[in-house]
């Protein structure tokens, strides 16, 4: 009894709450890492292309909301989400257009565009914050939880209760919807494979007759719908805080280099690696040993490795270590000079 | 005049030019190649017939029609294929991803042209799930042939097929580039090997410094004893 | 500096006059201090940027690095924390110098399959030996007087000293992360220093007993005189009315401003001078080479990656200076206002501005942008006034839209990056 306690506490606040982190993580770094395939180079503007495709959600499920529109129990933004990613998509292709295409027709460097990335950077972020504001904005209706930690203990009979917040389920069922459609296009359709064929080898795919602008089309058409999906999951799990984005960038860009630069498997698992570090270093494990030691007893201390407010220092070390001991990621990534 | 022929190109990269006055000219069903010593700029012409570099001078035709200053990439549709000495596979796509990006500009049933392909390269078809990359070079060199011909192209333009690959493996590449020819698609290839490209070529064109030394058929290239001498080591 | 660049500057010095004519001296003067130090700033990462092709995108982190040692050098000692808590840090120090000498020693003599193992080994087990003198450490210290000190303090000695040690201490940082990320690709160094820049950010908020954190250090001494004092000194009263000031607090407020100015702009002098300098010797040479030609430099047996690390040094040690300068120029340190686009990106703004690879070019970024950055916001206020004329007061979008003006800068700097990027890479001094 006291391990499965033991286990449901760790279930409670590690395994459910990393899990829905790990997927949005996993879908940013998505993003991140077509971009790199496809573009080859580092997208610093991604994290604001969540928070633009996030915002134009939100603005839609107020309208919704506004309306009386909703699907309750799930929340209204899912209703919305399409707004939004159509938003992104039409911001994303006109920066292309406006910005990066002219530097790709000269083959600029790769360090060149990360340059102009932190210009469009400062637009979205601008952008954002003259439309919605800088504050924080609240979106989330709809049931709150699956199953409350109280409701779990009278099921289970355990003292330790696990409780699933609803955002939580719907980030996983997205994610994996999403992660499968992916997939099935990368792997199946005519398109999808011309875009591994581009990121693979980009000479060979011009003698092929593959037409680079309608991949790099397709390229940014995906990125910013994953971004947009990423950021509202991000947002309706916890909340919509413009100047998080900039933060995220960095949990986000370690689980791209952690999984393997330009691979889309390696991107979601080094999601879930950066997500699991981060929140089983930063939780107290006093209670958890306490059920696991002898009865009565518990350690003095609270058992917590880091602090949480060093949570984004962890995604820090997994970079440092992988860039020490295999820079090429956990699926072996391309190297881009 | 030929189904390809160009005529006096003279260019190079931006710099000075490599190619000078240079013409090679191939007919349908025929072999032509390229041979010369390092530098002579074969690939360079090679490059150039595909427009991947800048002419200065001369033409370009294919089929009659004018193509000096057409991209690379809009090539493909008209007939010309090419495959580079090097990265000339997707290595982290399947053999058969490869021989679908080849076709990717066909609208048609390309199942046939993929059987043809495997007819003439029977490994292929053995390993038409495993990623190209894990294949060895000289089935390398098929996969990329394959990519080429699933365009169903009427010039097949090759540049250094046999560069790494063992002596069995060439002769048997060799053997597939006569029975390509034999379909009726025009070959143009440069070659290292000289002796042995000059075997199965219909034409030679033998450049030094970037300008065309002998022109003649492939055996009257080899019986040449001035060829024989300088290029074929005696 | 070409004829161009002379009237970049006379233009810029026009813009400032103009300020002081019509809005007033004192802002004038506060944006030129603020224009000086980020010249400072441009300069350090014009050595990283402009010399050497590296994109550091963490330095607001050295900037955090060098205000934290303005802290450190120049407030007063807290005797009661030291007594409370300074053995136990000094232990938890000696304890990280032991494990990281017992890591270099184990890797070093152990075969290659056991160094990762032992290394983590060596990690874990000095992660938890710390822990044992530090918490308790943290603990003592943080409480005592939390509402007025709760930290350690520092040296207590003049607080200019901290510019120089600023530089020291975010040289060091620079030179471990450098030797890390350095050598391997370009934008890993980028997205390298993010990291490093944040977890900087993270320790100078979270680490009460060494920087009080949010609670903010405040009342820094000052290498400058305190304006009430001004105030009631006799000669400094004689020299306001000789001038026919009216207004002594005024005045003893734009003499403290110009005083500031003048030793800013003595430090910016000297890293000037050593920047040009560096750039026309042999060494600035080659370092261009290695830019402009990684291969061929390091064909050559130049070590681009030892170059590299040096240049990175140099450039964020700049920053340190730099940050140092900023902290004893607010009077104040704030952790929460290091926010990455404001002390990293814009400064890349004024490095792209200005023209990379030229000093001059990096200084007049620095004065350029930090001018429009002030400037944009009344600016933005008038320009969506103008735009919202039509509206009644109290339509919804007006307010809105007024209440976002402030932003409008962030648009701005991004456009002004994005179109010098496309249209004049070169900036408005370019390199020679």
């Amino acid at each position: 009894m006291e391990i499965l306690n033991a286990l449901a506490l760790l279930a409670n606040f590690v395994v459910v709450p990393a899990t829905a982190y790990g997927a949005q993580l996993a879908l940013g770094a998505l993003g991140v890492t077509l971009i790199f395939g496809i573009l080859r180079f580092a997208n610093f503007s991604h994290g604001e292309l969540m928070s633009f495709g996030t915002m134009a959600v939100i603005l839609f499920t107020w309208v919704l909301q506004g309306q009386g529109v909703i699907i309750h129990p799930l929340p209204t933004a899912l209703l919305a989400l399409p707004v939004g990613i159509l938003v992104a998509i039409v911001l994303s292709l006109t920066t292309d257009r406006l910005v990066f295409r002219f530097y790709r027709r000269k083959r600029a460097n790769p360090i060149i565009f990360a340059i102009v990335s932190v210009g469009v950077m400062f637009v979205y972020a601008g952008l954002v914050r003259i439309v919605i504001g800088p504050d924080d904005q609240s979106f989330a209706d709809g049931a709150r939880f699956i199953i409350t930690a109280r409701e779990f203990k009278e099921l289970s009979g355990l003292a330790e209760g696990i409780a699933i917040k609803q955002t939580q389920v719907v980030t996983i069922a997205v994610a994996v919807a999403v992660v499968a459609a992916m997939f099935w296009f990368l792997q199946k359709t005519r398109s999808g494979k011309a875009m591994r064929a581009y990121s693979d080898n980009e000479d060979l795919a011009l003698l092929s007759g593959i037409d680079p602008d309608r991949v790099v089309m397709i390229a940014w058409i995906i990125t910013a719908a994953l971004a947009t999906i990423a950021g509202t999951l991000y947002s309706l799990d916890k909340i919509y805080k413009p100047f998080i984005f900039l933060q995220i960038l960095l949990p986000i860009f370690a689980a791209t280099i952690v999984g393997g630069i330009g691979q889309p498997v390696g991107a979601i698992l080094g999601g879930f690696v950066v997500a699991y570090s981060e929140v089983m270093l930063t939780y107290a494990y006093k209670k958890f040993l306490a059920y696991l030691g002898p009865s009565g007893w518990a350690p003095d201390s609270l058992v917590q490795l880091l602090s949480t407010d060093y949570k984004f220092a962890v995604s820090f070390i997994i970079l440092v270590v992988v860039l020490l001991v295999r820079p090429t990621g956990i699926i072996r990534g391309k190297v881009i000079g | 005049m030929k189904f390809l022929s160009a005529i006096n190109m003279t260019g190079g990269y931006g710099g000075a030019d490599i190619i000078h006055s240079c013409d090679i000219t191939v007919e349908k069903g025929e072999i032509a190649v390229v041979v010369g010593p390092n530098g002579a700029g074969k690939s360079t012409a090679m490059k150039a017939i595909f427009g991947m570099l800048d002419l200065s001078e001369g033409t370009v035709t294919l089929d009659g029609k004018d193509i000096t200053h057409m991209a690379p990439q809009d090539r493909v549709p008209i007939g010309m294929a090419f495959v580079p000495q090097n990265r000339n596979v997707f290595v982290s796509l399947t053999v058969e991803e490869n021989l679908e990006m080849g076709a990717f500009i066909r609208e048609d049933d390309i199942s046939e042209t993929m059987e043809q392909v495997y007819e003439l390269f029977p490994m292929l078809k053995e390993k038409r799930n495993q990623p190209a990359g894990e294949l060895s070079g000289g089935q390398r060199q098929q996969v990329a042939v394959g990519r080429a011909l699933m365009t169903k192209p009427k010039l097949l333009m090759l540049d250094e097929p046999t560069a790494g690959v063992s002596p069995i493996v060439m002769d048997d590449l060799f053997d597939r580039i006569l029975e390509i020819a034999r379909t009726g698609i025009a070959i143009l290839m440069v070659e290292q090997n000289a002796r042995h490209a000059l075997e199965i070529a219909d034409h030679g064109f033998v450049m030094v410094q970037g300008e065309n030394r002998y022109t003649d058929t492939g055996k009257a290239l080899l019986a040449n004893p001035e060829v024989r001498r300088s290029f074929l080591g005696g | 500096m070409t004829r161009r660049g002379a009237l970049y500057f006379a233009v810029m010095a026009a813009l400032l006059l103009a300020v002081g004519f019509y809005q007033s001296w004192n802002v004038a003067f506060g944006i030129l201090n603020l224009c000086l130090i980020s010249a400072i700033m441009a300069l350090g990462v014009n050595m990283q940027w402009g010399y050497a092709g590296l994109f550091n995108v963490g330095i607001m982190g050295f900037t955090a690095l060098g205000g934290l040692t303005a802290v450190l050098v120049s407030m007063p000692p807290v005797p009661e924390a030291w007594a409370a808590g300074g053995m136990g840090m000094v232990l938890s120090f000696l304890m990280l110098v032991a494990t990281v000498a017992a890591i270099i020693f184990a890797r070093r003599s152990v075969p290659a399959y056991l160094k990762t193992p032992a290394t983590i080994a060596l990690v874990v087990a000095g992660f938890f030996l710390i822990r044992i003198f530090y918490l308790p450490a943290v603990g003592r210290i943080e409480a005592i007087n939390p509402a007025h000190t709760g930290y350690l303090g520092g040296l207590g000695l003049p607080i200019v000293l901290s510019w120089l040690a600023g530089g020291l201490v975010a040289a060091g940082a620079a030179w471990l992360i450098g030797k890390v990320a350095l050598g391997l690709r370009a934008d890993y160094l980028a997205i390298a220093t993010l990291g490093i820049s944040e977890i900087i950010i993270a320790i100078v908020k979270y680490e009460e007993w060494l920087t009080r954190g949010v609670k903010n250090v405040t009342g820094l001494p000052r290498p400058v005189p305190y304006e009430v004092n001004l105030m009631e000194t006799q000669w400094f009263i004689n020299f306001t009315n000789w001038l026919g000031a009216a207004d002594i607090a005024n005045a003893a407020s734009m003499f403290v401003k110009i005083c500031y100015a003048v030793l800013i702009m003595i430090v910016l002098g000297i890293v000037l001078w050593l920047a040009e300098r560096a750039l026309k010797s042999p060494w600035g040479r080659m370092m261009r080479a290695i830019r402009d030609n990684r291969d061929a430099a390091s064909a050559m047996g130049k070590d681009v990656t030892r170059r590299h690390l040096q240049t990175f040094v140099l450039g964020c040690a700049t920053c340190g200076i730099a940050g140092a300068m900023l902290t004893t120029l607010d009077g104040q340190y704030t952790p929460t206002s290091y926010i990455p686009l404001r002390y990293t990106f814009l400064i890349w703004v004024m490095v792209i501005l200005g023209g990379s690879g030229n000093n001059w070019g990096a200084v007049l970024g620095g004065f350029v942008i930090w001018f429009v950055w002030i400037e944009a916001e009344p600016f933005g206020n008038w320009f969506m006034h103008t735009i919202t004329l039509p509206m009644g007061d109290d339509n919804w979008l007006k307010q809105h839209l007024i209440g976002g003006a402030a932003y409008t800068r962030l648009v701005l700097m991004g456009a002004i990056l994005l179109i010098v990027m496309r249209f004049a890479p070169r900036g408005l001094i370019p390199e020679r």
